[in-house]
């Protein structure tokens, strides 16, 4: 591996930017492609972490001009600029490889006719993200490059470098971009001070995301954002301005032409040389696409044994996916490497702690120069020796830099000379330092609570740059407040609670038994519930999987080593139908056939899937003919020469979902009848098949089927949801399907011998087990996880996480993937022996609580609860996380937020309106 | 004192996940705005009591700004919804004892939104300016 060289010593960098300010060399900044400028020595992004600067050896003069410049080296403060360092070449012995490299944006430069390179404002969507950013290249004001006007008229071209075989050679979808394409609109027109029209043009809407559809229904009905059906052939110049005209078919045939300020092209993925040289580098194989080549039932396993594969490179996909297969790759390397768990782990150092619960506070106060960044605008020697004379003050001291090695072990030597049980810093964000200094006073015996800091850089010297004496002012204050909190701030306890090293797994399904088997394989015992009597679920039902995979050979073996397995438990028969306890330590009763067993365990996952909705139109059930989708899968396996002899067949999508009632996408259905589609076309190449669609949604590499089937002749006819095809059937039982050809205008009647409807994925009986777990659903009744993008398998509820159709309708490796994310993230707790609870949390006093149980409703971990027999709320502080909505809540003030407990806010507010009451006094 | 340098005392809540976040990135880019405000550092614009906010009031703070993180961001979920529910109870009850209840502002700002951050404090601590002294202020002085 090799680590190139930074220039920049990490160890000695603060992150001032005081090198950047002086460096002469300007570059285009890769992070707003190009739209700003950076200098070369630079951090890569404002929230870059860790907050460290770097030279660009490509563009520095240092090393452009042979030895010139320096200026960094000269005005760095802490000495940081290092031009020794070179490329480092290292070995580390691994037991595993997770590739997540990513994707690169298509580079529309290709296609001529979209004038990309030319026109200054057609821009690429991801361009248009950076435009619209508040840390952006124009601070979130929306203007077009061109001329800095604020655009009235923006139109997003869809799939730029996706479905396309004439610019390039991605025939897949790219997943994502009519996702963006429509966000991207509604914060346009959010942004807008004019009316702002938003066009979006396309092919298809694939919104076939959790909560997606309900997000572009809001974009077109509410914001009112333009869908137009219509692949853009040419964008031409408007003369004299710097406006694009498009020529576009409208769905009746007409031509029409639009003039636009700006066009955003929505470019999509492909992966880039660089990490396919990477692949080749490592021996894993990619697929025609380019993607790394994946099986269905391995998703996150590349061709080679112990290298995995997350994110884009897998495949194009969201956040939400790639977070998920994030967790599944780091699964399925702990599951290979769990022999070698914690064998490389370190301990750290334990610190006996001093009791100062009885002692008088006794505060140090360090004032930070921090080189000249503090110290050039704020009068630090004053704000210091203003410290001296607040309450309970014993120490101040000056430091220039008070993060430094030195400093850190003056302050320990401080903390026992003068006996101090409080510190505060006044230097710059808490959010980046506070744990350095806690972990100072923790070595000087101190609880790391007993700390406070005054934010007088980021927020004082920096943006109060030119008014020294106000900015004094400021930090005086802000110690003063500092110090006030800090002498009330007793010292908080942290505390273990032991973990109950086994998991359970409500749900006998595909992802139900790849979680268990996951738990089983880093160690842990299981237990399976599943309701009916046999293990399977709907993947039993399953032909195979949308790249061809046989389905049942790989659940027939699933189900044998699940049931071969020593450490899982499979119940049949059985449901949970009590729960006690909570993260690390559940007892959940688990009832099979009438009799009650108690299972504890530390963690739940929760994968009880899905159904398929019955539909009560298109003639189902009323005709042999109609079938949903998996009883056509059937069909399918036992060779029903209805189907077999049939000379015309039809599929209905949509059937149930993208409704008002059902207001999402089922995901799956699309790819399953293409997939069918294609298989009766094999059977039949004379078959006439026709798939009844309103938007296709292949996304992704399942593009390719769509694309087949097109060649093969399937014949795919658009309706909309106001005009739904017509089934009806006449005496002999012989199907009528009516519909109206999208492109021709008129109704064709179709005679399918067998019509398949697409039906919706709902899930059933969920609230019980939702309740069980006090774990939320969404409308549309599926699980609805902790966050949708960061956080897609977790609940907010610590302990239980979920996987499957439960969640949401997806295809077996996506269900297979989130099963194997469940389990690394269940593994977080039972991997440790015991949980860390305590510090910031809140605490309720029962002697004041009256029980009103105003606190339990608006704590979104369920970590309150009423004691009805004292008549008192109680906060489990294991699952408590710190937010103190319930002390704002609370009528009676008896709840203790650690750290931040009202008296300590009071004392603020009083502290930082003190001295303007003292100078109106002394005023008169 | 007179309305030409009126210096308003502005107290801030801000949430530390988003706005707290942004207003250490208003820093780091250098922009700058008035030195009026005092900030006090909250876990969640959530954990800011009606009472925290009053108190400010009542001790002579001319406007109270509160930062959270963008509906949908919070790092606890749904603490911002409170402050919410919080921000239309406070701002009646300010107009209510004679108080403009302009002078109580919510914001979300993320610790991406280092522009924003700073450009709201400005427009605050403006109008605030504009707003003169708080009555409330004046009220209790006089009692």
């Amino acid at each position: 591996m090799r680590q190139r060289a930074r220039y920049i010593d990490m160890a000695k960098c603060i992150a001032c930017g005081l090198c950047a300010e002086k460096c002469p060399k300007k570059v285009p900044d890769e992070y707003n492609l190009g739209l700003a400028k950076r200098k070369a020595v630079y951090l890569d992004y404002a929230q870059a972490i860790p907050p460290k600067f770097a030279i660009d050896k490509e563009t520095c003069l240092f090393f452009k001009k042979g030895g010139k410049c320096k200026a960094c080296e000269k005005f760095c403060p802490t000495g940081a600029v290092d031009f020794s360092q070179v490329d480092e070449d290292k070995d580390i012995a691994v037991g595993a490889v997770i590739l997540a490299a990513g994707f690169r944006p298509y580079d529309p430069t290709k296609y001529s006719a979209y004038h990309y390179a030319n026109f200054p404002n057609v821009i690429t969507g991801l361009e248009f993200e950076r435009i619209l950013a508040a840390a952006g290249p124009f601070s979130g004001h929306m203007v077009r490059p061109s001329d800095h006007k604020e655009p009235t008229r923006i139109a997003w071209l869809q799939c730029v470098g996706s479905r396309d075989l004439n610019h390039c050679d991605n025939s897949h979808c790219s997943a994502v971009c009519c996702m963006y394409a429509i966000k991207e609109a509604i914060i346009a027109k959010e942004h807008s001070k004019e009316p702002l029209d938003a066009a979006i043009f396309y092919m298809d809407i694939r919104t076939h995301g959790k909560e997606f559809e309900k997000y572009y229904w809001r974009a077109r009905d509410e914001f009112g954002v333009r869908f137009i059906r219509s692949r853009i052939h040419t964008i031409d110049p408007v003369p004299g301005t710097d406006d694009v005209a498009i020529r576009y078919l409208m769905e009746d045939g007409t031509l029409k032409t639009e003039i636009f300020d700006m066009l955003i092209l929505s470019n999509g993925f492909e992966v880039s040389p660089q990490v396919l040289e990477l692949a080749k580098t490592l021996g894993v194989e990619v697929n025609a696409n380019k993607f790394a080549e994946t099986s269905s039932f391995t998703p996150v396993s590349t061709s080679r044994p112990g290298v995995y594969v997350c994110g884009a490179f897998q495949g194009p996909k969201d956040i939400p996916q790639s977070v998920m297969e994030a967790s599944a790759a780091a699964a399925a390397s702990s599951e290979l490497l769990s022999p070698a768990r914690f064998s490389l782990a370190k301990k750290k150092p334990v610190f006996e702690e001093r009791d100062v619960s009885q002692e008088v506070p006794r505060i140090g106060v360090f004032v930070c120069h921090c080189g000249i960044n503090i110290a050039s605008v704020v009068d630090v020697e004053a704000v210091r020796d203003y410290a001296k004379t607040l309450p309970y003050v014993e120490h101040v001291e000056n430091s220039l830099f008070a993060c430094s090695q030195d400093t850190q072990g003056l302050i320990k030597e401080r903390i026992r000379e003068h006996k101090l049980n409080r510190v505060v810093v006044a230097s710059c964000t808490p959010r980046t330092h506070e744990p350095t200094f806690q972990e100072t006073i923790k070595e000087a015996g101190l609880n790391k609570y007993l700390f406070q800091m005054a934010n007088i850089r980021d927020q004082g010297s920096w943006v109060h740059a030119n008014v020294p004496a106000a900015a004094t002012r400021r930090a005086k204050d802000q110690v003063r407040m500092a110090v006030a909190t800090a002498a009330l701030q007793p010292p908080l306890q942290e505390f273990d609670l032991p973990v109950t090293k086994a998991g359970l797994v409500i749900g006998g399904g595909a992802a139900g038994m790849e979680a268990a088997m996951g738990l089983a394989g880093q160690g842990y015992k299981v237990d399976l519930v599943e309701k009916k009597d046999f293990l399977g679920g709907h993947a039993l039902k399953l032909n195979s999987t949308w790249n061809g995979e046989a389905v049942q050979p790989y659940v027939d073996d699933l189900i044998k080593r699940v049931n071969n397995h020593p450490q899982i438990e499979v119940r049949l028969n059985s449901e949970v139908t009590n729960v006690e306890g909570f993260v690390g330590n559940f007892k959940s009763t688990v009832t099979t056939q009438g009799r009650d067993s108690v299972v504890e365990h530390g963690t739940t996952i929760i994968a009880m899937g899905g159904h398929s909705f019955k539909p009560k139109e298109y003639l189902y059930k009323d005709n042999p003919r109609v079938l949903l989708s998996l009883e056509m899968d059937q069909a399918l396996r036992e060779k029903n020469p209805m189907i077999t002899g049939a000379k015309c067949a039809a599929f209905i999508q949509c059937v149930g979902s993208r409704e008002p009632e059902r207001p999402y996408c089922s995901r799956v259905c699309c790819t399953h009848s293409v997939e069918s589609a294609l298989q009766l076309k094999e059977i039949n190449p004379d078959m006439d098949v026709y798939v009844l669609y309103r938007d296709l949604r292949t996304y992704g590499l399942r593009e390719n089927l769509y694309k087949e089937a097109r060649e093969k002749g399937v014949i795919f006819i658009r309706y909309n949801l106001e005009d739904k095809p017509k089934v009806e059937q006449n005496a002999k039982g012989e199907l009528t399907v009516t519909v109206r050809d999208h492109i021709l205008g008129i109704l064709v009647h179709l005679h399918p011998e067998v019509l398949t409807l697409a039906s919706a994925i709902i899930v059933k009986d969920q609230e019980k087990l939702a309740q069980l777990y006090k774990v939320p659903l969404t409308n549309d009744g599926f699980f609805l996880e902790a966050h949708m993008k960061l956080r897609p398998v977790d609940f907010a509820t610590d302990g239980v996480f979920v996987a499957g159709l439960a969640h949401y309708p997806k295809p077996m490796d996506e269900s297979i993937a989130q099963a194997k994310a469940a389990v690394a993230r269940a593994s977080v707790v039972l991997a440790q022996d015991a949980i860390r609870a305590g510090g910031v949390v809140a605490q309720i006093d029962a002697a004041a609580c009256s029980g009103c149980q105003a606190c339990v409703g608006v704590c979104p971990f369920g970590a309150i609860s009423y004691k009805e027999r004292e008549d008192v709320c109680e906060v489990n502080q294991a699952l408590c996380k710190g937010c103190g909505t319930c002390a704002a809540n609370c009528p009676s003030e008896c709840i203790t937020l650690f750290g931040f407990s009202h008296k300590q806010i009071y004392t603020q507010v009083d502290e930082a309106l003190a001295e303007l009451e003292a100078m109106e006094e002394a005023a008169g | 004192m007179s309305d030409t340098n009126f210096e308003p005392k502005i107290i801030g809540f801000f949430c530390n996940w988003c706005t707290y976040a942004g207003a250490d990135l208003a820093g780091v880019s250098r922009l700058q705005y008035p030195p009026n405000i005092r900030v006090i550092r909250v876990m969640c614009s959530g954990t800011v009591s009606p009472h925290h906010v009053l108190r400010a009031f009542q001790k002579g703070a001319d406007g109270v700004l509160i930062g959270g993180c963008h509906i949908g961001d919070c790092h606890y979920l749904r603490g911002n919804f409170m402050t919410i529910k919080r921000m239309r109870f406070l701002q009646d009850l300010l107009k209510f004892t004679g108080c403009e209840p302009g002078r109580l502002h919510l914001e979300w700002i993320s610790a991406a939104e280092g522009p924003k951050f700073a450009e709201t404090v400005r427009n605050f601590t403006e109008k605030i300016i504009k707003l003169g002294p708080s009555r409330l202020k004046l009220a209790a002085r006089a009692a």
